[in-house]
């Protein structure tokens, strides 16, 4: 694929259509800047700010760019926020729809027939999958990325944590913890 | 197409999630060149988001499911570039241009990467108000168009509750096929899980969807 991949970059380099060099950046960027540490930092605001966080569950865009980030958010960010009585998961049954700008690139499994196609079906099966149990009392709320929607998890935070600075709490907060497939680390085993 | 095989909601078969850990963003040093290229290309106006889903959705089943994720991509990249007339099966195959390029219509260079880093806008100014309002009971119309749809199979002909309302967006199924960006209201359509699955379906689930207005109709 190394070979095929190459001979058609080429093809539209030759072309004009596509400058390799800000491919490189592109790429780089990915590798070394945008991932769940952003997502990360918007659940610890959230958790640690009462008022951004009424503001995040009304209208994600406009309170993840009120914060500033270097890679600004696109529109249309839903957050959704995990409770006692609810859990919510996100998937794309069609394709592989994902908040990459607060999340990185998706993995692999979030991406894979077997949580495309289940996700929806079974959600606690493929919880258990995850190594997790919720009660039987928590309503699963799933949500299909159909459209250019995005949604990101606001899971609960951990107990035990009301001394933690923003980012001390930041690096609780997992990737799949805002998929809504994991919870945070616990403040004892972080 | 629509009834394929990316259309996985509901499907059996498939087996256990396997989380990787320590996942790193590519695997493989081609996967990112593959994305870099879509979004590069995404920017040249070649062919819009809805475009390249719609040809990862014409590959065979048998295709779709055994190859990765960044295969697939690079597939339909391969077939935009045929179908756009942008190049030819001799010169991907060559691995070298052979034909003169298509005019586009910009290009990405370095400087201008922060307009493919960030997702672009897809809601539009409505052109006629919302049919549906917040608590609205709908059902999802059971339609098998032939081309490019965001309505799930598993949701089609089921009655939910509208939920979100998103404002008019670009609507895929026209945008697909290249006849225009068209908006449509959207909305969050959320389904019992037992009206989607049957009455011993667990009753503490809950699914929804970003259904457009032309996917809904009155119970």
């Amino acid at each position: 694929m190394q070979l095929r991949v190459r001979a058609l970059e080429t093809v539209l380099s030759e072309k004009g259509y596509i400058d390799p060099a800000a491919l490189d950046l592109i790429v780089e960027a990915y590798e070394t800047r945008i991932g769940p540490q952003s997502g990360a930092r918007v659940v610890a605001k959230a958790w640690t700010d009462p008022e951004f966080k009424s503001r995040l569950l009304a209208d994600g865009t406009a309170a993840v760019r009120s914060l500033g980030y270097e890679n600004p958010v696109g529109d249309h960010l839903v957050v959704v926020e995990n409770t006692d009585r609810v859990h919510n998961m996100v998937v794309c049954t069609l394709c592989s729809c994902y908040p990459w700008e607060m999340l990185g690139l998706p993995p692999v499994w979030y991406k894979s027939a077997p949580y495309r196609s289940r996700a929806v079906k079974d959600p606690r099966g493929v919880l258990r999958d995850f190594g997790i149990t919720l009660p039987q009392t928590t309503e699963i709320r799933v949500w299909d990325s159909t459209a250019e929607t995005r949604y990101l998890v606001l899971p609960m935070r951990p107990p035990g944590t009301s001394g933690l600075s923003a980012d001390e709490l930041a690096a609780l907060v997992t990737r799949d913890s805002m998929i809504g497939t994991g919870f945070p680390k616990s403040a004892e085993r972080a | 197409m629509t009834d394929s095989i990316h259309d996985m909601g509901g499907m059996d078969g498939f087996g256990k999630v396997e989380p990787e850990p320590n996942e790193p963003p590519f695997h493989q040093p081609w996967e990112g060149r593959v994305l870099a290229m879509q979004r590069a290309m995404g920017y040249a106006g070649a062919w819009n988001i809805d475009m390249s889903r719609a040809a990862q959705e014409l590959l065979p089943p048998q295709v779709y499911v055994s190859v990765s994720y960044y295969k697939r991509w690079a597939l339909g990249i391969e077939h935009n570039l045929l179908k756009q007339g942008l190049a030819d099966a001799g010169e991907i195959a060559a691995g070298h241009a052979k034909t003169s390029a298509k005019p586009l219509k910009r290009k990405l260079t370095s400087e201008k990467i922060a307009a493919v880093m960030t997702r672009g806008s897809y809601g539009r100014p409505a052109p006629v108000p919302a049919r549906f309002k917040p608590g609205d009971r709908v059902r999802t119309k059971n339609i098998h168009p032939q081309t490019h749809t965001r309505l799930p199979r598993y949701v089609r002909g089921h009655v939910g509750t509208v939920e979100l309302v998103h404002g008019c967006h670009v609507f895929p199924d026209t945008s697909a096929v290249g006849h225009g960006e068209n908006p449509q209201w959207l909305y969050t359509v959320v389904f019992d899980g037992r009206e989607l699955w049957g009455a011993d379906a667990d009753p503490t689930i809950k699914v929804s969807i970003d259904a457009f207005e032309p996917y809904l109709e009155a119970p």
